[in-house]
């Protein structure tokens, strides 16, 4: 068995790493050099140190996306872990006490079943369905009520001012589900005499939510943070599908990095969006280092 | 508490008027409105996920002039013509193939390479393991737009722009970080003896891994696949980027978001209803057959 284990671990590793050399760690390399250049696709990258990065400093439209990936930042995880928890408390904790153990709620198991749901849909589909259920007229899911019932229809995607809300609207119908599964998979993984003993020193519903459920989930919950962080750093298959034009509309109100990316690489801005490519690479990382340290609290093992 | 049986009658207090705990009948009424309420907040959120999705396939029967009328009443009839102009001119079931084609093989592909990479390095030493094992996992750090620009020209230089092996390989390549950073922690919790064993037994390095490992990492590699399936499936930015010249190779996603800017052109609103009724559907129907197998397989990388 000692013999022949360098011929094996190299013929097993080298087909994934060449892969991943290829298609992975060079263009990233790659990237960082050329957001020092100026390339239009044709002739060599031209060296010009860090006129990229000063030239974002100045665009209008790279702050606004980044205070875009702000606002999703602070309201996706915000949204999404509020409602999730509520409805993974109601459906672990809500239901009735049986000899001191509470059980789930009545149809839980459909409940998360149906929760579930948009997660196996594709970002992408799911944009054009909201584009459906958004649309401007009478033929829109919400506008086709509002106008049934003789009030004005709501600009969704058109309105500047909510432009941007309705496609986190999105994110969250999505997500929701996702996290309802993951703290419920927590809650339950807390032990039910911890419950049973707060039950019994006259503790309520609110009480168990907020002294016992909660501290109990906390690393699930850092995890939920961390996820929903990195998702509202991407965000383009719902931007690109969903708003007016496809890129960020209307006038740059829902764009975000990786659009601005998108649209710089078919301008041929090559080493520019390769620079957007970088600053989004670091404000991700900080973000996921940060989140991580401040959030840090020590964690409970259950014997 | 336990009693104790005693000949003497228990001295009998008269029970205290209890200010704080609410008598029983009172508790029970309160849970009975707090448990409505609590199904009320669900079944909203219930309708509020099934209900786009229903109204999809309800408008997928309608024509154009029901669409704009009655957006919420049943279709006036079953207008399966919709569908045929969905599946045939708007190329829907074309791209529904294309995906299946690219995923099923991108996604065993990523579990072969995955798998072998995740074992080698959870269960040899050698020079180099971690090395390699924290390049794969610093995959994870980046975003695919960071690597975009310079990866349109590292598949153009391979002359793969346009074609599924440049799509599968790319997908294998941004799937092995996630796939050997989780396999590889599976690996390492395989038990020793039955690797010994069989090495005992006369088993060689292949047969080890094929015949022995592999079949033991099974409830790990299942979910690691549905994972994979899914996150393929759903992917968008990449074959926008890669595919973008070859109109009969396009995926599902790029296909639906194409017919959804083409719908506003042609207003065929019951083609777009129909053509997102068929890609929407098959998903729905493996997510009825496998709903555990696929929650347990999504949440995999966050529950540790």
């Amino acid at each position: 068995m000692r013999q022949g284990k360098y011929p094996f671990v190299i013929g097993f590793l080298a087909a994934p790493v060449a892969l991943y050399c290829v298609f992975v760690v060079s263009p990233v390399v790659q990237a960082f050099q050329l957001s020092f250049t100026q390339w239009r696709g044709f002739a060599p990258p031209k060296w010009i140190g860090l006129d990229n990065y000063r030239r974002l400093v100045e665009d209008g439209n790279f702050w606004k996306a980044i205070s875009h990936h702000a606002i999703l930042l602070v309201a996706l995880p915000l949204i999404t872990i509020v409602i999730s928890l509520f409805f993974s408390f109601l459906l672990n904790v809500g239901g009735r006490s049986r000899g001191g153990v509470t059980t789930g709620i009545w149809g839980s198991k459909f409940y998360r079943v149906v929760f579930f749901l948009p997660q196996v849909l594709a970002v992408a589909i799911i944009a054009v369905l909201f584009q459906t259920v958004y649309r401007p007229n009478e033929s829109g899911l919400i506008n086709g009520v509002l106008m049934k019932l003789g009030l004005d229809p709501v600009f969704f995607l058109v309105d500047k001012n909510i432009a941007l809300w309705s496609i986190i609207g999105v994110l969250v119908w999505q997500a929701v589900g996702f996290y309802v599964v993951l703290f419920s998979a927590g809650m339950s993984s807390i032990p039910s005499d911890i419950y049973e003993a707060a039950a019994l020193d006259g503790a309520g519903k609110f009480t168990l939510f907020f002294r016992v459920t909660l501290p109990l989930l906390w690393s699930t919950l850092q995890v939920a943070w961390v996820y929903l962080g990195i998702a509202a750093f991407d965000a383009f298959a719902v931007v690109n599908v969903l708003s007016i034009g496809n890129n960020g509309g209307p006038d740059g109100a829902t764009t975000v990095l990786a659009i601005e990316i998108y649209r710089n690489m078919q301008e041929s801005k090559l080493g520019y969006a390769s620079a957007m490519g970088v600053a989004l690479f670091f404000l991700s990382i900080t973000f996921a280092a940060l989140t991580l340290r401040v959030s840090r609290r020590e964690t409970v093992e259950y014997s | 508490m336990t009693t104790l049986k005693t000949d003497t009658p228990p001295p009998v207090v008269p029970p205290a008027p209890r200010r704080h705990a609410p008598s029983r009948p009172a508790r029970r009424s309160e849970f009975k409105v707090l448990s409505g309420l609590a199904h009320v907040a669900l079944a909203v959120w219930a309708i509020i996920v099934l209900g786009p999705i229903l109204w999809t396939f309800l408008s997928a029967f309608k024509d154009t002039e029901e669409i704009f009328s009655s957006p919420w009443t049943l279709p006036g009839a079953l207008r399966w013509e919709n569908f045929g102009r969905a599946w045939e001119s708007a190329h829907v079931g074309r791209y529904l193939l294309n995906s299946v084609l690219v995923v099923s093989l991108s996604t065993f592909g990523t579990m072969l390479l995955g798998s072998m990479a995740a074992y080698v390095l959870a269960r040899y030493t050698f020079w180099g393991n971690r090395l390699v094992y924290y390049l794969f996992v610093s995959g994870l750090a980046f975003p695919v737009f960071l690597a975009l620009v310079p990866l349109f020209f590292v598949v153009r230089d391979l002359g793969l722009l346009n074609s599924y092996t440049g799509l599968i390989l790319v997908y294998i390549a941004y799937s092995l970080p996630f796939t050997i950073f989780f396999l590889s922690a599976f690996f390492k919790t395989l038990p020793n003896t039955v690797a010994e064993a069989a090495v005992i037994d006369g088993a060689g390095h292949m047969r080890l891994f094929f015949q022995v490992m592999l079949p033991m990492a099974r409830s790990g590699l299942v979910s690691i696949t549905i994972f994979n399936i899914i996150g393929q499936w759903a992917q968008y930015q990449l074959p926008v980027v890669l595919m973008s010249g070859a109109r009969d190779k396009w995926v599902i996603t790029q296909g639906i978001a194409e017919i959804s800017v083409n719908a506003g052109f042609e207003a065929d609103w019951a083609g777009l209803f129909a053509a997102l009724t068929l890609a929407i559907l098959p998903m729905i129907l493996v997510y009825a057959l496998l709903q555990r197998q696929i929650q347990a397989g999504l949440t995999s990388g966050a529950v540790k």
